[in-house]
């Protein structure tokens, strides 16, 4: 599958945009329905990471989501240019005590795992910020 | 366009918000401000009817871990009910089930709070 591409503004209203897109994208490359939720999900909560932390809400920024398929495996890049994230400095929430303290935000990052075969994250060309999120097709 | 509404009712003394659409990072603030109108008229025994809601993220989620605590403080409850699969799975997954009573029916989900045992 060729690779695909859109670039929105860092902006929750353009959340819909992004899913529907990833939504077509894994459509086409032969998911079903619980997956495409799951990878659309998935993708929500990168972008809104994206917005909340990296750009701090800044809509003047740009978020670039690609998708690509092949041999089974397909993968969404989401990048940004806003500030540097390092994954190992968050801890993966234990979600027993996580609901017994009532506590909120943070689970974004637990429910891409949760929902993917992998996220892998990277700093790309320089100074960008990538998270990449991959799943295969059934077997 | 809007993608999310609340509706609002009341049955029992019991305050019912019925979610339609697409609960996320954009949406969630006008579930947010649903729970403060409630909570500010001391409204705590609170049933959300999920029937028609097509998808929920984290940004959702956070929304009911926000008030839940301070509902409870006051004798009352947040109670789920009618939920798709789809929606099911996402507040399954983050072990929600364990925190939130989670009903088929929305009645059932009223009754709940006239229950001596609860």
């Amino acid at each position: 599958m060729n690779t695909a591409s859109i670039e929105v503004e860092s902006r929750t209203e353009r959340l819909i945009e992004v899913r529907d897109f990833v939504s077509a994208r894994a459509r086409a490359f032969g998911f079903g329905d619980e997956d495409i939720s799951k990878i659309a999900l998935a993708v929500d909560e990168a972008c809104t990471n994206v917005i909340k932390h990296a750009y701090r809400f800044d809509p003047t920024k740009i978020i670039r989501v690609s998708c690509s398929g092949r041999n089974g495996e397909f993968a969404i890049i989401i990048k940004d240019d806003g500030v540097r994230f390092d994954p190992t400095q968050v801890q993966p929430p234990d979600m027993k005590e996580y609901l017994s303290h009532y506590r909120r935000g943070g689970l974004g990052m637990y429910l891409m795992k949760s929902l993917m075969d992998r996220v892998e994250y990277a700093i790309a060309e320089g100074k960008a910020n990538e998270v990449r999120l991959i799943k295969n097709l059934p077997a | 366009m809007s993608d999310f509404k609340i509706g609002q009712r009341e049955a029992q003394n019991v305050s019912i918000l019925d979610l339609k659409g697409y609960l996320d990072a954009h949406t969630a603030p006008k579930l947010e401000e649903a729970f403060q109108n409630l909570l500010r008229g001391q409204r705590y025994r609170i049933v959300v009817n999920c029937r028609d809601l097509s998808y929920i993220s984290s940004a959702g989620l956070g929304v009911f871990m926000a008030f839940i605590e301070d509902v409870r403080n006051n004798k009352g409850d947040i109670k789920l009910t009618n939920m798709s699969p789809k929606v099911y799975n996402v507040f399954d997954l983050l072990g929600f089930p364990l925190l939130y009573e989670i009903f088929k029916d929305e009645q059932e989900a009223v009754t709940r709070f006239f229950d001596r045992t609860n």
